[in-house]
């Protein structure tokens, strides 16, 4: 058991490495001038491009061009981004909250409706819960993010205005922005409350639904069926029966004794699940307007922005491969039956 | 196709509603010059427009689904849309198929260092959601068809690399494998004739069943940009034209619906169709189902 933790331990770094040196790899497909004229701004400055070249070692080797700009990764310099008009570091510090905290929201809507949706449906199997989640979790799989998202759009900013695209609203960049306004944590639902803005709390999470709601789906379908199965597993177990027995209420036979048991492998799913949405809010964040790190990443890979990707790409990997393990932890954590190699 | 899995997939409702769907996706892709005739011949992937004018127009006589952003013809989109999405798919899939069954099977057949190397390499690709990965790499090829393709190789040939290599690493140890080394039959002999026949038969099912997930990382290639070029016929690509009409008119906000429901639908359908027929198999191949 300690040999498997420490192996992983010792393959998270290389994983990484690995990630960041092939991307590193695939951008020395473009020549040296081309990636010099990324920070060349200005057509007259073109002269300067030798320079630039020069100064950055574009030129070099690849590993030596990788280890510099590792060891600068590990300085905290992940370079200068075009595409955000920032450094990279500040880029990441600015837009990840914003992420979390998008990908939190969703997480609790799914977890919430999946594990009612799948508990009820496998209750009344066969009748219209089951029926619904049936579809939900067949629809959830093959309707593409972004056709789900521009409808949402259509029908609730477009035609009922009760919800629109963006982070906030004027308003409210007016008072976050503004002297009395502190920022605690970058988490804006946290620190509004912090700053006893309710308005801003109110606006903000408004703004979160639409891009929640998307987002949800994947995950959400997923989940109805795992909860689904795990219930019905559940249901047909000795304790429910000898439960039932006793003569419990049957919402108690459900829902404590059932459902409890039936829950562990469906929050083990929802921690891996957590992490997987950072794939997904790419999409979601490009159609919502969303200024989070997957509209960053996109708008790097639009552009051709090499530090952006590189830096997304970095951040990517980690926190990936720190919840595939945590998500490895928490199975052996939730069921001490599972061993491993 | 084995006669029995035919029978039990129209037995069930669901599975045969995605082999209809995959059927008559199918056709329209193999009728797609009928049923469209193309204007181009030499790219018949390039959508006609009918004139520069930018905004979109409503289903009619002329154009039965309604025209895109720049009047593209969304009936012709969805048609040659058919036609490349199987194109992606097949491709990919089976390139990725044939990567990861090299690589897989290497893994399995030598063992040891070999294996390590090979499966750490799959990690790699692993640590990476799967479409952020393939947009970067597409990001740095280059937009366009062939990259974008080649994007989505090498993202999707790691999974099929580890089922081949568990499957084959359970035929290895059968007897006949031993017996016929004990005939002298050769390293790649045995690889070839009697490891690979025996092991891949639940894989290929499993990879086939993956071009509706393919077209779906595809179809979001090209709505962000980093797949198909403005123009092509691309669900993708035509979804996302329809970005900028969502919002309709003030008087009519869902003026523009067409736009973004015939590609989304067609994407919908597609996907849903591989799906349910991916669903039966996988309960078909499961041994613990009598």
């Amino acid at each position: 058991m300690m040999r498997f933790w420490v192996r992983r331990l010792c393959l998270l770094p290389l994983v990484v490495l690995g990630v960041t040196f092939l991307l590193f790899f695939l951008t020395q497909r473009l020549s040296p001038e081309m990636r010099a004229s990324l920070y060349v701004k200005d057509p007259r400055q073109m002269g300067a491009l030798e320079e630039v070249i020069r100064e950055y070692g574009l030129r070099d080797n690849v590993f030596k061009q990788y280890a510099r700009w590792l060891g600068n990764a590990l300085r905290g310099n992940l370079g200068y981004s075009p595409s955000a008009n920032m450094p990279v570091a500040q880029a990441i510090k600015e837009y990840l909250p914003a992420t979390i905290q998008l990908a939190l929201v969703t997480m609790l809507l799914v977890v919430f409706f999946g594990v009612w949706l799948g508990a009820a449906s496998a209750v009344h199997k066969d009748k219209w819960p089951d029926v619904l989640a049936r579809l939900v979790s067949v629809g959830g799989f093959s309707l593409p993010i972004f056709v789900l998202g521009l409808v949402l759009l259509m029908v609730f900013y477009g035609k009922l205005h009760w919800f629109s695209p963006g982070a906030y609203s004027i308003q409210t960049d007016i008072i976050i922005h503004g002297a009395g306004f502190k920022t605690y944590t970058g988490f804006l639902l946290l620190d509004s409350l912090l700053n006893g803005q309710w308005r801003v709390f109110g606006d903000v999470l408004n703004h979160l639904v639409l891009p929640a709601v998307t987002l949800c789906l994947g995950s959400f379908a997923l989940l109805v069926r795992v909860m689904r199965s795990s219930m019905l597993e559940a249901l047909s177990k000795d304790y429910v029966r000898t439960a039932r027995a006793k003569g419990l209420p049957e919402y108690q036979v459900v829902y404590k004794h059932a459902g409890k048991n039936a829950m562990i492998p469906v929050i083990t799913l929802a921690g891996i699940q957590f992490i997987r949405l950072l794939g997904g809010t790419v999409i979601v964040e490009t159609i919502f307007d969303y200024p989070g790190m997957g509209r960053f990443g996109v708008l790097a890979a639009q552009q051709l922005d090499i530090a952006g990707i590189l830096g997304f790409s970095l951040l990517v990997a980690v926190l990936f491969v720190l919840g595939n393990l945590l998500s490895d932890l928490l199975y052996t954590l939730a069921d001490p039956r599972i061993r491993l190699e | 196709m084995d006669k029995r899995i035919l029978k039990r997939i129209c037995k069930n409702k669901t599975s045969l509603a995605g082999l209809i769907l995959v059927g008559f996706f199918a056709l329209i892709a193999l009728w797609a010059p009928v049923l469209a005739p193309a204007e181009n011949k030499n790219n018949p992937y390039q959508l006609p427009q009918a004139s520069y004018q930018i905004e979109p127009q409503a289903p009619g006589t002329q154009h039965w689904l309604g025209t895109t952003e720049q009047q593209y013809d969304l009936y012709y989109g969805v048609v040659w849309g058919t036609r490349l999405a199987f194109k992606i798919g097949i491709t990919v899939t089976l390139l990725a198929f044939l990567i990861g069954l090299l690589v897989g099977g290497a893994a399995a057949y030598f063992g040891g260092k070999v294996d390590e190397t090979l499966m750490r390499l799959t990690d790699v690709v692993f640590a990476v959601p799967s479409l952020v990965l393939a947009m970067v790499i597409a990001a740095m090829l280059g937009p366009d068809l062939k990259n974008m393709m080649i994007a989505l190789t090498a993202v999707a040939w790691p999974s099929y690399a580890r089922l081949v290599r568990g499957d084959i690493l359970a035929v290895k140890e059968q007897g006949f494998i031993t017996a016929a080394r004990t005939l002298g039959a050769g390293g790649g002999r045995i690889f070839f004739c009697h490891l690979v026949p025996n092991a891949i038969y639940p894989c290929v099912v499993v990879a086939s069943l993956d071009i509706g997930y393919v077209v779906l990382t595809a179809a979001s290639l090209s709505f962000l940009g980093l797949g198909a070029q403005p123009g092509t016929a691309d669900w993708g690509q035509l979804i996302a034209l329809a970005r900028n009409w969502v919002l309709g008119t003030a008087q009519h906000p869902l003026l523009y619906w067409y736009t973004v429901i015939v590609p989304g639908g067609a994407i919908f359908l597609f996907v849903l169709g591989w799906n349910l027929l991916g669903d039966a198999f996988r309960d078909i191949l499961d041994p613990r189902q009598v």
